[in-house]
């Protein structure tokens, strides 16, 4: 049983191939369902947020399981594999449970950091746990990935860095703005780091919110959370005029306000000062309105790079996550390879247990006078023998060492267990 | 007496200018309370030093160009004390002391004799005119400090690059808020300094303008200012392009100031 990740994200796919790829809604329950049936693939969980869409699975062999993963993906999707290849990575073993642990960690994150992704994992694997997709080693995958991510929170000031960002936007704000209070403030779109910066900003007293969302539902749902008013997507550049503070994340592949646009509603603003924070990968606010007299635009680059000029150490702080993520991995890899000699030991029980029913069975046929006392007596001493036969290789199958799977192979070959894979 | 109260009053800005510079490498609040300790023994003195010239020549001390940049400044460090009352910009004080020092050492190396006046200028007129005239141009030096920062900081802000002093500039909307006030209260000082100069012209001269160099340059600033309001009541401009305007305006009012006075023959001896 191999670990198999499959997976594109900000860094590795346009968001074009991201949201084509992407499960939403009643599409996630679908596809994990379809993933299931895949032969090669016992185990299945699919995590799917607007930066990353990724696969994991426990397959019994990653050529031809990612081979199926793919043609799905294809078929599901409706895209030709060339499609989106490219952006994929394919990731098994070790490198794979990394993956997990650095993306449950928030390093793989667009902001480093960020706290809402662990929250994502977590649901993607007791959605999986609901469907009954996962076993013993995504189970256990999920419980590491958390519990590391965990450690990487409390040992690193990483988590920092995404607070930071937010408390950067504010300070900038207050560097154009004096006050907040008075001010107001436009959430446009969502998304995880955008309602972080969004909540920093309400709570240092901006009073007026407006949430502009593409789907008019979700856009009153935040508006609730932040007490501000929902206003509708195409109505936002009106609304634009009376807006000081905006956040941007919508995951539109395109810029959803131009320098033609802005420069219209400057001017009926009477050129009173605006602060944008574009946080969307790909950007979705012209960077040429940074030009515009009164309007100042940062993108979440900008925002690292004033955040990077204030902490010196954030550098060592990932340096020590990657540690613990290395040690945690270890740690992981050390059990699966450890189960690696569950079937092997059972074989070799099965295999001696065998011997000695046959063994006890023709002694029965050659003595077929012996009382039942006698014969109970006779099978006790074959069992003992037996387990003290078969004590010694089983515990060395348990130890932790490097050459396990030579001392596997060697057992196998020495008490004629034939390979056969199906395991635990 | 009023030479060694100019000196003392010169010598404490200098003091200030120099803690006012220091601090614009590192500020503690030790160091802003030494600064304005020492700036206002320096306006204390200073102040002292115009009433014992009012006193021993029986008028408004505005009559040469050495009282002329002494008043100027005297006015500047008043408006000063006053922001940095209502505002607390902290680092304002960087920019205009070491202003203040140089146009007072510019003060004390001019011509100090206190001569008597002419019968003609002797007029009431001559304390209103010039303090208006003076305040005015004051509101208006410290209105182009107030751009000159905003520009700085409106750099900072656009270029993303956030060193140096922006931490301690304070946000734009207030640079801008103060560069619009002080021109409010500029430009009607000045428009009242020309009103009371064409009627002090009046009483003296009989003609109430006579295209002296001084009159038309201060009517140029007048035009400037007029100007600068209209556009941002009207057109909304305001931050930089108001730091902009503010910052070319006060060019003129120190032509006006010293230029004409050095280059122009003009009825005004400053």
């Amino acid at each position: 049983m191999k670990v198999l990740v499959v997976g594109l994200n900000h860094k590795t796919a346009s968001v074009e191939i991201r949201e084509r790829l992407a499960f939403n809604g009643p599409k996630l329950e679908e596809g994990i369902h379809v993933l299931s049936t895949i032969p090669e693939v016992k185990e299945i969980a699919v995590l799917s947020t607007c930066n990353r869409v990724e696969l994991y699975a426990c397959v019994s062999s990653v050529p031809s399981a990612s081979d199926h993963i793919l043609n799905f993906l294809a078929g599901f999707h409706g895209l030709g594999r060339q499609d989106f290849e490219k952006s994929l990575y394919l990731l098994d073993a070790d490198s794979a449970v990394r993956h997990v642990f650095r993306v449950a960690s928030s390093l793989d994150s667009m902001v480093v950091g960020e706290p809402q992704i662990l929250g994502q994992i977590k649901d993607t694997f007791d959605f999986a746990l609901g469907k009954k997709t996962t076993g013993v080693l995504l189970n256990k995958l999920m419980k590491k990935a958390i519990s590391t991510a965990k450690r990487v929170r409390t040992e690193t000031k990483i988590a920092e860095n995404a607070v930071s960002i937010s408390f950067a936007a504010v300070e900038l704000a207050r560097k154009i703005f004096t006050d907040l209070p008075g001010k107001s403030f436009m959430l446009l779109g969502a998304g995880e780091m955008a309602e972080l910066a969004a909540r920093h900003l309400v709570n240092n007293g901006v009073t007026h919110v407006t949430v502009v969302n593409r789907t008019y539902e979700r856009g009153c749902e935040l508006a609730r959370e932040f007490s501000g008013n929902p206003v509708r997507f195409e109505d936002f550049l009106s609304e634009l005029v009376h807006t000081d503070i905006i956040i941007c994340s919508t995951g539109a592949p395109t810029y959803v306000l131009l320098r033609e646009q802005m420069q219209k509603v400057m001017k009926e603003r009477k050129n009173r000062p605006v602060f944008i924070i574009d946080i969307s990968v790909p950007r979705n606010i012209d960077p040429e309105i940074n030009k515009i007299d009164n309007v100042y635009l940062y993108d979440v680059d900008d925002l690292q790079e004033v955040v990077d000029t204030n902490i010196h150490g954030r550098k060592k702080e990932a340096e020590k996550a990657e540690k613990i993520i290395d040690e945690e991995v270890e740690k992981f890899i050390r059990w699966m390879t450890s189960l690696n000699s569950v079937p092997t030991i059972v074989a070799l029980r099965q295999r001696a247990e065998e011997i000695k029913a046959e063994e006890l069975e023709k002694f029965r046929k050659r003595f077929p006078d012996l009382d039942e006392d006698k014969l109970k007596a006779v099978a006790y001493l074959a069992a003992s023998i037996t387990n003290k036969l078969i004590h010694p290789p089983t515990v060395a199958l348990k130890e932790d060492s490097e050459d396990r799977d030579e001392l596997i192979a060697m057992i196998k070959k020495l008490y004629g267990l034939n390979g056969d894979d199906e395991e635990y | 007496m009023e030479v060694i109260l100019f000196e003392i009053a010169l010598t404490f800005y200098f003091a200030s200018a120099i803690v006012c510079v220091l601090e614009l490498f590192k500020s503690t609040r030790t160091s802003s309370i030494i600064m304005f300790s020492l700036a206002a023994a320096g306006f204390a003195f200073h102040t002292a030093n115009i009433i014992a010239r009012y006193v021993i020549s029986g008028h408004i001390p505005i009559t040469n160009l050495h009282e002329a940049s002494s008043f100027f400044s005297w006015c500047i460090v008043l408006i000063f004390f006053f922001i940095e009352y209502r505002y607390r910009l902290g680092l304002l004080g960087s920019f205009i002391m070491p202003v203040v020092f140089v146009l007072m050492l510019s003060s004390s190396m001019l011509p100090r004799k206190i001569e008597p006046l002419s019968p003609v200028l002797r007029s009431y007129w001559l304390g209103i005119h010039t303090v208006l005239a003076f305040v005015g141009d004051a509101a208006f030096a410290m209105a182009f400090v107030m751009g000159i920062m905003y520009l700085i900081q409106e750099h900072y802000l656009k270029s993303k690059h956030l060193g140096g002093l922006f931490e301690r500039l304070p946000s734009l909307q207030i640079l801008d808020e103060i560069n619009y006030k002080l021109i409010t209260l500029g430009f009607p000082l000045l428009t009242l300094a020309i009103i009371t100069g064409a009627l002090w012209a009046e009483s003296a001269w009989g003609t109430y303008w006579r295209w002296d160099a001084k009159e038309v340059w201060s009517l140029i600033t007048w035009f400037i200012y007029a100007l600068v309001l209209h556009v941002r009541l009207i057109a909304g401009w305001r931050g930089k392009r108001a730091a902009i305007l503010s910052i070319i305006g006060f060019g003129v009012v120190l032509f006006t100031f010293f230029g004409v006075s050095l280059i122009m023959k003009s009825v005004h001896s400053f």
